[in-house]
């Protein structure tokens, strides 16, 4: 019997060297099994062939059977293991959601004990991506307080530097870094608050033919720009990638914020303000002045809209433009309608049942 | 008549009124009688207003009518950021 188990093992050696697939080995040593099998079956006993080979047939089929067993039990593991990895392996494109560390858990603490936002809703803050056009008066509350709140990746374009005069209202931005790119001055600011978020910089002014692929990154935008054109490119661009938009502004002593979501109901910045008025008509914050905590209030306020959107919590400003007059301390909503003539939405936000009549404007 | 609720910035330039009373019945008629009462208005309102009438904002559409007993929000251009 050691003889035929040694020769197998010859087989397998001589195969080895010879280059041999170790299917046609496994081939070979099969075909010697059933030989030897075979001559204890056809033989007669006390053969020469049989008394080599051990006197019986059933110490080799019980060999057989041990070597069937082995073979079926590590196929089926190899089965079930790729199975299981082909339900749990995600697919490659989704990225794991990484843990909260434990400092980030304490971070979080006032947060996750708001019952609108919870563990869920920080979850959803650090998953989310949001957007931030313009680092100046309104950017840097908002960015300071996406920031502190744990958004999980920021995105800030603009492409300014900061200046001396900038200082009196953008406190996200240091004497230290007058002369520097404003979106590289707020990343230090925003990682010095919060080391467990990703700050995304575009040092770079908003250009119509970049702001489509910019958006399409975001699941918010939030506009805090200082000029019409821009805010006008920002909708339409914010409309035609299905994405909401928190825009704000201000003047001297007011502000004004809504947030438009035409995709999902309510309208579109330019429904609200159908005409951009011709450059260098509206004066600047540098031309017409500006208080500085007026942009900390607005920009404070679009924030928390930011946050509210992010985790569902509350109502926002959906079909809402509210107003705040810094000068006398009054706020005031308007109510806001699609208009089925918008040339960035067509009044796609309509409810059919609010739908207005015809315009009487000329 | 028409109330007109004077918003912001534009008070002081109004002597401080807050809501002020005008027979008008369209958008014109408002601008051209806020800037005869009102010269210190004259300068901003050339520059440019939004009026806001039942939850519309309106910019330059000073024909469209004014329905009697509106109130109109009279508010400056807002782009600054």
């Amino acid at each position: 019997m050691a003889l035929v188990l040694m020769t197998m093992a010859g087989f397998w050696a001589l195969g080895a060297v010879m280059r041999v697939p170790s299917r046609m080995r496994w081939v070979m040593i099969g075909f010697l099994y059933l030989a030897v099998v075979l001559a204890h079956l056809i033989l007669p006993p006390g053969t020469g062939l049989r008394v080599a080979t051990g006197n019986s047939a059933a110490p080799w089929l019980v060999l057989g059977g041990l070597a069937a067993l082995g073979l079926t039990y590590g196929r089926g593991l190899a089965w079930l293991r790729a199975r299981h990895s082909a339900k749990t392996t995600p697919p490659p494109s989704a990225t794991p959601p990484t843990r909260f560390r434990p400092a980030e858990l304490d971070r979080y603490a006032r947060h996750i004990m708001l019952r609108e936002i919870g563990g869920p809703g920080q979850r959803a803050l650090k998953d989310a991506r949001v957007l931030v056009i313009g680092a100046g008066g309104l950017g840097a509350p908002v960015l300071l307080y996406l920031a502190g709140a744990g958004v999980g990746t920021i995105g800030v374009i603009d492409g300014d530097v900061v200046d001396n005069s900038n200082l009196q209202r953008q406190v996200i931005h240091s004497d230290a870094s007058i002369g520097m790119a404003k979106v590289f001055s707020a990343a230090q600011t925003m990682r010095a608050l919060n080391p467990f978020i990703a700050v995304e910089c575009y040092n770079r002014r908003l250009e119509p033919n970049m702001a489509a692929a910019l958006f399409a990154d975001y699941d918010l935008i939030m506009d805090g720009s200082d000029n019409f054109a821009t805010r006008y490119l920002v909708n339409r661009t914010a409309v035609a990638c299905g994405k909401p938009l928190i825009s704000a502004a201000i003047t001297q002593w007011e502000g004004q914020i809504s947030l438009y979501d035409p995709a999902r109901g309510g309208p579109c910045y330019q429904c609200l303000f159908p005409q951009e008025p011709a450059p260098g008509t509206v004066p600047t914050c540098a031309e017409a002045g500006v208080a500085a905590p007026l942009p900390g209030v607005i920009g404070a306020m679009m924030a928390l809209e930011a946050v509210k959107h992010l985790t569902q919590a509350g109502q926002g400003l959906r079909g809402r433009l509210m107003l705040y007059d810094g000068l006398y301390s009054e706020s005031r909503m308007i109510r806001t309608t699609a208009r089925a003539d918008c040339p960035a939405c067509h009044g796609q936000g309509h409810a059919p049942e609010n739908r207005p009549a015809p315009d009487t404007a000329v | 008549m028409v109330r007109v609720k004077i918003w912001g910035s534009l008070r002081p330039l109004a002597d401080g009124q807050s809501e002020i009373e005008l027979e008008a019945r369209t958008f014109k008629e408002v601008l051209d009688q806020l800037g005869a009462r009102y010269p210190a208005l004259r300068p901003q309102i050339k520059r440019g207003v939004s009026m806001a009438l039942n939850g519309r904002i309106y910019r330059e559409a000073w024909f469209t009518k004014i329905p009697p007993e509106s109130e109109v929000v009279l508010m400056p251009y807002m782009a600054g950021g």
